[in-house]
């Protein structure tokens, strides 16, 4: 009795099984995005320290975060860092038991695309 | 054949009984940073790419200074919970520990570095 069908037992449905979904996509570019914004902030961190060194190493610093592979690090960072905002923000509402039916959810998530790349374009606008 | 009963094999594996910490210090910092995040991409923005006297006057003045101050503390305090996260679920045993280990004191040592630059800048 205790050892019936152990170990062939239907798997739970995973990333290789599903289809994708706009819930489950969403999801993973927040992880996505929250991780890989590390390199941006170690850069900005790296930015400010050569700021409080000296002249000569601040020109070095900012230079490389305005090159062109710079404006592209920081510019996918700024997008990055707008989408795991909206995204984080989709989580506090989730976690307090609201937008949980899945209309709702992609609508959330389609809000998080969309406003993240509105964001950016809004931020660069500006800035 | 085994002689665990379903009762045994079953005991211990239900809920952790911790992480309600670690998922409340994410909350919590995730609040903290709907605030700052904003704040500091329209403080720290329009100085990138500025010359070196008027982004280290600009990093001397009070609010400028301070928001960064705590967009660096609180966002590396939200990245090392985070990236723990990350690595329990794709790196396990002794690997997972040393990853988590490494990325912590990471976070913290960069968190450390932008501090003493912004004190070094507000002084």
């Amino acid at each position: 009795m205790a050892d019936v069908n152990r170990g062939n037992r239907p798997l739970s449905p995973h990333l290789t099984i599903y289809r994708p979904q706009l819930t489950s996509m969403t999801s993973i570019l927040t992880r996505i995005t929250g991780n890989a914004i590390l390199i941006s902030a170690l850069l900005v961190v790296w930015w400010f320290l050569a700021a409080a060194t000296s002249a000569e190493y601040f020109a070095f610093a900012d230079g490389v975060l305005t090159s062109w592979f710079g404006d592209l690090v920081m510019t996918l960072s700024l997008w990055g860092l707008w989408y795991h905002t909206l995204a984080g923000l989709r989580h506090l509402v989730w976690d307090q038991g609201y937008g949980l039916d899945i209309p709702t959810a992609e609508k959330l998530g389609w809000a998080c695309i969309g406003g993240s790349v509105f964001l950016t374009i809004l931020t660069i606008a500006i800035i | 054949m085994s002689y665990l009963t379903d009762r045994k094999r079953a005991t211990g594996m239900g809920s952790a009984k911790s992480g309600t910490a670690h998922h409340w210090s994410m909350t919590l910092s995730a609040a903290a940073l709907l605030v700052l995040i904003p704040l500091f991409i329209f403080t720290f923005g329009p100085m990138l790419g500025e010359p070196y006297d008027v982004v280290t006057a600009y990093f001397a003045r009070p609010f400028p200074a301070i928001v960064a101050a705590l967009t660096i503390i609180v966002s590396f305090h939200h990245f090392r919970g985070g990236v723990q996260t990350l690595i329990e679920d794709y790196v396990h045993g002794l690997a997972q520990k040393i990853a988590i280990i490494v990325m912590a004191c990471l976070s913290y040592a960069a968190m450390a570095v932008g501090l003493y630059a912004l004190i070094r800048l507000a002084l």
